[in-house]
């Protein structure tokens, strides 16, 4: 596999040959933001058109199709139209919170997308605590939705949030135990490790059989939870709510929420791709050389990108076929069964693991 | 509470949504029924039920079958159809009501259909056109008979001659020379 430390590298030493350490740093870390910043932007636009399309073609229709060819250029005439739209100010809101919410959703939204490991050493955020830091910073999302409910003076918005909070809050105890039980198949937190470890010895998915593939599927259920989608979009049911914690956000700052959307979807899905999916590792089948050999030639990211957008396809796939759950539905949902079921998940792969029955 | 129902429903809510799932990967691959409707305006066909706007359909003859009653004036609800008619004396002294001028706004119409229902003559209908804009409102107002025409002459009354109409479908052989002459009458097959 290609290895991007050289390419990062090479940056680090050109940079350090006119520039002091700090400067150099400095000047590191601008271009990864903003390299950061432009991808976000870009798998918005890409997730928005795919999203409308494959509504579309779930419901038998055709989707956005007269701006640009095949409507590809609709979404950039929607980026256009949020971006000169007027951010009213409202009276009677707490001006400071009202204003720092979507902020607070969009930082963690980035913050969390900083984690995905793009290529073998091409990951941005990477440590050994790596999906400890991803739940982390993934749970400041939680507090720009309640802020955004109760800076609104506005019971939608509130109840909204408040739906939001329980929902995330229930269901981040099922995703946690559920990467716990694929932390315990792998050993290590750090995200790069994962992906190496996975090119190695094979997907965690097969290597975990019969337990990973349950707790893949436990945490597709509670990952599209987290993000806010249907089926579990109280928070934001339009036909009860209005449109929930966002309700009271106009312009760029509702744009905000439905960027950190969208892309709470794609992280999710990297996130699944990451930890049971292989990352960017090359689909290797044993004894087939030749077969590994070509798929060795695909580049690590394309295997990344291809994966995540499999899983968000998957997501979309359940969004668009069930109809809204009730609040007292989806927290029992999470409380009988998915809890249990991931705490019987971690106690069956700690086994599977001491008695050496992965791969 | 059963440990088994738990259980039992988990395994139903799992095949249900399976089930769900499956319709909707079914229909991502069906053709899609969207109408791209400039550019598809050649082959477009409407529906038959669409009610466009309301016609008067007349044969070769320049003959329509409306004798001027004015049910369907009087059925309209929003009074969007003025029949006038006249008397004219037939050459056996007979008096008779004839139709002048049937007048319909399509602009004040609601496609109800309560006037085609109302007609005993099957004289109207709807007919699937629906490009109906115009510039003007006065253009709305159509007139249904056409210039010169004249109710097609029958040689039984309306009346009796629905079942006579009907009669041939389901006794043929009983009685086919009675309901020849029903049958050659041109306009009859349309009453049908």
């Amino acid at each position: 596999m290609f290895d991007f430390t050289k390419v990062t590298n090479w940056i680090d030493a050109l940079l350090l040959s006119f520039l002091p350490g700090w400067a150099a740093t400095l000047v590191e870390c601008v271009l990864v933001a903003l390299v950061i910043i432009t991808l976000y932007a870009v798998f918005a636009i890409i997730l928005i058109y795919m999203e409308r399309k494959i509504c579309a073609f779930f419901q038998c229709r055709l989707g956005p199709n007269r701006v640009g060819k095949w409507g590809s250029i609709q979404v950039l005439a929607d980026v256009l139209k949020m971006l000169t739209k007027e951010i009213i100010d409202m009276k009677n809101v707490d001006r400071l919170l009202h204003k720092m919410a979507p902020f607070l959703v969009i930082v963690a939204s980035m913050l969390t997308f900083a984690c995905l490991p793009w290529n073998k050493g091409a990951g941005v955020i990477d440590f050994n605590i790596g999906i400890f830091f991803f739940l982390a910073a993934g749970s400041i999302g939680v507090v720009g939705i309640l802020l955004a409910g109760w800076s609104s003076n506005n019971k939608y918005a509130l109840i909204g949030a408040m739906r939001s909070g329980a929902q995330i809050i229930s269901y981040e105890v099922s995703i946690g135990l559920v990467m716990l039980t694929m932390i315990v198949l792998t050993g290590t937190m750090s995200f790069s490790e994962i992906c190496q470890q996975q090119a190695d010895l094979g997907w965690n998915i097969f290597r975990g059989h019969i337990p990973a593939a349950l707790a893949f599927i436990v945490y597709l259920i509670a990952g599209n939870a987290e993000c806010n989608r249907g089926p579990f979009d109280m928070p934001e049911a339009e036909s009860e709510l209005t449109a929930g914690y966002h309700v009271e956000y106009s312009g760029m700052h509702f744009g905000f929420y439905y960027l950190a959307e969208y892309l709470n979807l794609f992280i999710c899905a990297g996130i699944a791709s990451t930890i049971f999916l292989g990352g960017w590792a090359p689909l290797h089948i044993w004894g087939l050389d030749g077969f590994n050999h070509v798929m060795d030639y695909i580049p690590g990211a394309v295997w990344m990108v291809g994966k995540t957008f499999f899983v968000v396809f998957l997501l979309m796939w359940i969004r668009w076929t069930f109809p809204r759950l009730r609040i007292d539905q989806l927290l029992a949902l999470e409380w009988k069964y998915l809890m249990p079921l991931s705490l019987v998940l971690l106690v069956v792969m700690a086994l599977c693991v001491s008695l050496g029955l992965t791969f | 509470m059963s440990n088994n129902n738990y259980f039992s429903g988990i395994f139903f809510g799992v095949k249900s949504l399976l089930t769900g799932l499956g319709v909707t990967m079914k229909e991502f691959f069906t053709r899609k029924i969207t109408e791209q409707y400039p550019e598809n305006r050649k082959e477009l066909k409407m529906f038959d039920r669409f009610r466009g706007r309301l016609v008067m359909p007349h044969n070769d003859k320049n003959e329509h079958k409306c004798i001027g009653c004015g049910l369907c004036q009087m059925a309209c609800p929003n009074g969007s159809i003025k029949v006038t008619t006249e008397s004219v004396e037939l050459p056996d002294g007979k008096k008779k009501r004839q139709l002048v001028k049937y007048e319909y706004d399509l602009g004040c119409c609601m496609f109800c259909e309560l006037c085609i229902t109302a007609c005993p003559q099957g004289a109207i209908e709807f007919c699937t056109d629906f490009e109906n804009a115009v510039f003007d409102r006065t253009k709305l107002v159509q007139q249904l008979n056409l210039p010169g025409s004249h109710v097609a002459e029958k040689p039984v009354a309306p009346k009796p001659a629905a079942p006579a109409a009907e009669k041939p479908a389901t006794e043929k052989p009983a009685a086919p020379a009675a309901e020849a002459p029903a049958n050659t009458n041109p306009e009859k097959p349309a009453a049908v």
